[in-house]
């Protein structure tokens, strides 16, 4: 059998390369750093591929341009950072309403307003709580390396096409910048044939339209309520990676480049014999609330709980409405371009730790 | 085997060439790695530095506090950088910029680190490429580290310089036999 | 013996909605005569947009999506390139295409985008009750401009069609009116033009057509009819760009 090409890849570079894998026919965007890498890039290999380039003369104009491309059924993505997805939220909500298949790529930088070019994970609740206006919900994928990278964003078009909803790649500028080897995999992604559903010219079908605006309130309810049973049935899209140990007393939890620091943190001090635990979401929105209850309802001993995120504390909500109150949950902010070192959190885990002692006692 | 290196200098003296060519050699020769470039304002005239961790296992962190190993390119980066370095750490520090003779605290330093003075400048020049300054660092790096073979480097070099600048690939080995031959010549690698 | 007269087949048999003297059903009926001519039906994609033109699915028997206010020409853009073959249209008024959505129209002109739009000029903001909108007429009392759009605070209302004609990218571009017989006849010419220029992939085809709101003109139908002749002196009828012509006559 051949061996995989394994290449030194950005992180953006890899979420274009997953893109491709996935068959990803149109990208449309507009220039913004810290992600311009993949607009580059998919300018190069797009046409290679009998696929579609073209830079937008805005975001409004590049999240609409996937509108109308995604109404045609085709694989289409965009990418952003942090203020040019601001620009695109309108079109989040109408993307959902219209239950068109968008893969849109957040490269975080910091905020608010023009923020700055370093790395952030400020847009955690834009990305999780809607963005646009209405109930509506993307399901959000928060990679924490080049692999899964590659491997999430490709998979992004095929959770878009199953669910007939958005999906946001959510990744912070250093995941977004560093890099480290990619294995350009093989991977099989399942296809939605868009015959079923799509405007690919009524030929010998009736034709069919698709709207988000409806006047009569019994059908809006009915449309909401239609929405509303597909973003619970998400739920099983929950993913997560958790290394938790009996006899655990502090309990990291973080996403993205965070959970990389964290979980060098954690295994230094558990190799010096510390009871320390971690849990990394993959997946944001569906947020893994059962799996991270669960954990806390069978720890043997009572657990504290610590959030390290690249802003002022946005996850940390998620993760206290996960445990229900029964777990002490610990915010450590980390304004944007302020990015700890393992040390740091070493240090804050430390804290914690001692006073699970100390009250013990 | 865990190496965790920054490279830091001006901006265009190649830092993140440097590191970048490290990483691509060292996954080369089958080890994890994580390659962290300083982007943005600090790449205009300023500093530039960039991190790479090379180890056996899988690497959690690309972001390193103390490092094992520094290649120094000029003073501020020696100022910065240097007091981060770990205990029995090593640094190849470009003695064109760098002069031992001007560091106070020489002997201190040697006690605690092992330094290896390589005037880059000069041995690039002498090829007549003062731009490949960096590459003989890389050469040093080569000799004292033996993360990556020759034969790695120079695959690496191929696929960074690509074909339209593969007139490049000459003198880049050049300058890499460069800084490998003065640490073989100056200090004794075990 | 044929039937001279009859309900075009891509037009949907659902009464309209639209107000008594509203335009917007002729300009409907127009598109879609000339859909059936050019065998398109099947073939089509229409965006639909913000304002009282957002029913268009209800009406126009083709495939058809809504597009955010103003970016009709965007989602355009990306459907027509992911697929050539379909012939997309955008059907927008003039609030949509040059107000908040002129930038998306401008670019797409611009670029050159084998589309077809067609924006129907009624002067005003229609939907939402009869604000002012930017092709208000100077002088003409709105909700917004209520003692008459005074340049001066206002500004002038800009002639899109001209401003298009100039676009290297735009194959076809006219102003049309519906209050006479004749001028419908145009019109749908017009329409016509404007799609060969998709077909034959010359460039973006552009049709502006003036039209009536006698509700928030404050008229009854007949005088809102007659006061496009008052818009008429502003905003001149025209062929102000036709790449369609030359190349249909070349080719015989």
């Amino acid at each position: 059998m051949k061996k995989d090409k394994k290449i030194l890849a950005k992180g953006v570079e890899a979420i274009v390369f997953g893109a491709l894998e996935a068959e990803c026919k149109c990208y449309f965007g507009y220039p913004i750093t810290p992600q311009n890498d993949i607009p580059e890039l998919m300018s190069r290999e797009l046409p290679k591929r009998g696929g579609v380039f073209l830079q937008a003369e805005s975001e409004l104009a590049a999240i609409n341009m996937i509108l109308g491309a995604c109404a045609t059924g085709a694989r289409a993505m965009t990418s952003s950072s942090s203020p040019g997805i601001s620009l695109m939220c309108e079109s989040f909500s109408y993307l959902a309403a219209l239950e068109f298949p968008a893969v849109v790529v957040n490269v975080m930088r910091g905020g608010p307003g023009l923020g700055g070019i370093e790395t952030s994970q400020g847009d955690y609740f834009q990305a999780t709580k809607g963005s646009g206006h209405g109930d509506f919900r993307f399901l959000v994928l928060a990679p924490s390396n080049a692999q899964e990278a590659y491997e999430l964003t490709a998979k992004a078009f095929e959770l878009a096409e199953k669910y007939r909803n958005p999906v946001m790649v959510l990744l912070d500028a250093i995941l977004g910048q560093m890099k480290e080897p990619l294995v350009l995999k093989k991977l099989k992604i399942k296809k939605y044939p868009p015959e079923t559903w799509a405007l690919t010219g009524a030929k010998g079908r009736n034709s069919r339209f698709f709207r988000s605006l409806f006047l009569d309130a019994e059908e809006l309810k009915q449309h909401n309520l239609k929405l509303m049973k597909k973003y619970q049935s998400m739920q099983k899209e929950i993913r997560y990676e958790a290394k938790i140990e009996e006899g655990d007393m502090v309990l990291v939890v973080a996403f993205g480049s965070m959970a990389r620091l964290a979980n060098e943190a954690i295994e230094d001090l558990r190799n010096k014999g510390y009871q320390v635990g971690y849990f990394r979401p993959i997946t944001l929105y569906p947020f893994p609330y059962k799996p991270l209850k669960e954990i806390v309802t069978q720890a043997k001993k009572p657990l504290k709980i610590l959030v390290p995120e690249q802003n002022c504390g946005q996850m940390v909500e998620d993760v206290k409405l996960a445990v229900e109150g029964k777990a002490e949950v610990i915010s450590l902010p980390y304004p944007p371009s302020v990015v700890p070192f393992p040390e740091d959190l070493k240090k804050e885990i430390k804290k914690c730790l001692n006073l699970s002692k100390s009250r013990k006692v | 085997m865990r190496l965790e290196l920054i490279i830091a200098g001006f901006g265009g003296q190649g830092v993140l060439f440097t590191g970048n060519l490290i990483a691509q050699a060292s996954m080369l020769a089958d080890y994890h790695v994580t390659y962290l470039p300083v982007y943005g304002p600090e790449m205009r005239g300023g500093t530039c530095n960039c991190t790479v961790v090379i180890s056996k296992k899988t690497i959690a962190s690309p972001l390193v506090l103390n490092p094992s190993f520094l290649i120094i390119l000029n003073l501020p980066s020696f100022l910065k950088f240097l007091p981060r370095l770990k205990n029995k750490g090593k640094a190849i520090i470009n003695s064109d910029l760098v002069k031992p003779e001007e560091i106070d605290n020489l002997e201190v330093l040697q006690k605690k680190h092992k330094l290896y003075f390589v005037p880059v400048n000069s041995l690039a020049e002498s090829l007549g490429k003062p731009m490949l300054a960096n590459i003989c660092a890389l050469g040093a790096f080569y000799k004292i580290s033996k993360i990556f073979s020759k034969q790695n480097f120079e695959e690496a070099l191929k696929y960074m310089l690509g074909e339209s600048k593969a007139h490049l690939i000459e003198p880049n080995l050049k300058a890499f036999e460069l800084g490998s031959k003065y640490i073989e010549e100056h200090y004794q690698i075990r | 013996m044929s039937k001279p007269f009859q309900v075009p087949k891509s037009l949907k048999k659902n009464p309209f909605h639209y107000c008594p003297g509203c335009q917007h059903g002729v300009a409907h009926r127009l598109v879609c005569e000339v859909i059936d001519e050019l065998g398109i039906q099947d073939k089509s994609l229409a965006i639909s947009s913000i304002g009282c033109s957002v029913f268009l699915y209800f009406y126009i028997d083709v495939d058809m999506t809504e597009a955010p206010h103003g970016r009709a020409c965007a989602a355009a853009t990306g459907a027509k390139r992911a697929r050539p073959d379909l012939m997309v249209f955008t059907y927008q008024g003039d609030g949509d295409f040059a107000a908040i959505g002129f930038n998306e129209s401008f670019q797409a002109a611009a670029r050159g985008e084998k589309i077809t739009s067609i924006m129907i000029n009624n002067n005003i903001y229609g939907m939402t009750g009869g604000q002012a909108s930017p092709t208000t007429l100077p002088g003409q009392k709105t909700t917004t401009t209520p003692a008459g759009r005074d340049p001066e605070t206002f500004g002038y209302p800009p002639k899109i069609a001209e401003i298009l004609a100039t676009l290297e990218g735009v194959a076809y571009s006219a102003r049309v009116a519906l209050n006479s017989p004749k001028r419908i006849v145009e019109a749908k010419k017009a329409i016509k033009n404007a799609f060969l220029a998709q077909i034959k992939n010359l460039g973006f085809g552009f049709v502006e057509i003036l039209s009536t709101c006698p509700i928030n003109w404050k008229m009854d139908p007949v005088s809102a009819v007659k006061a496009v002749d008052k818009v008429i002196e502003y905003f001149p009828l025209g062929i102000f760009k036709d790449k369609v012509t030359p190349f249909l006559k070349n080719l015989k």
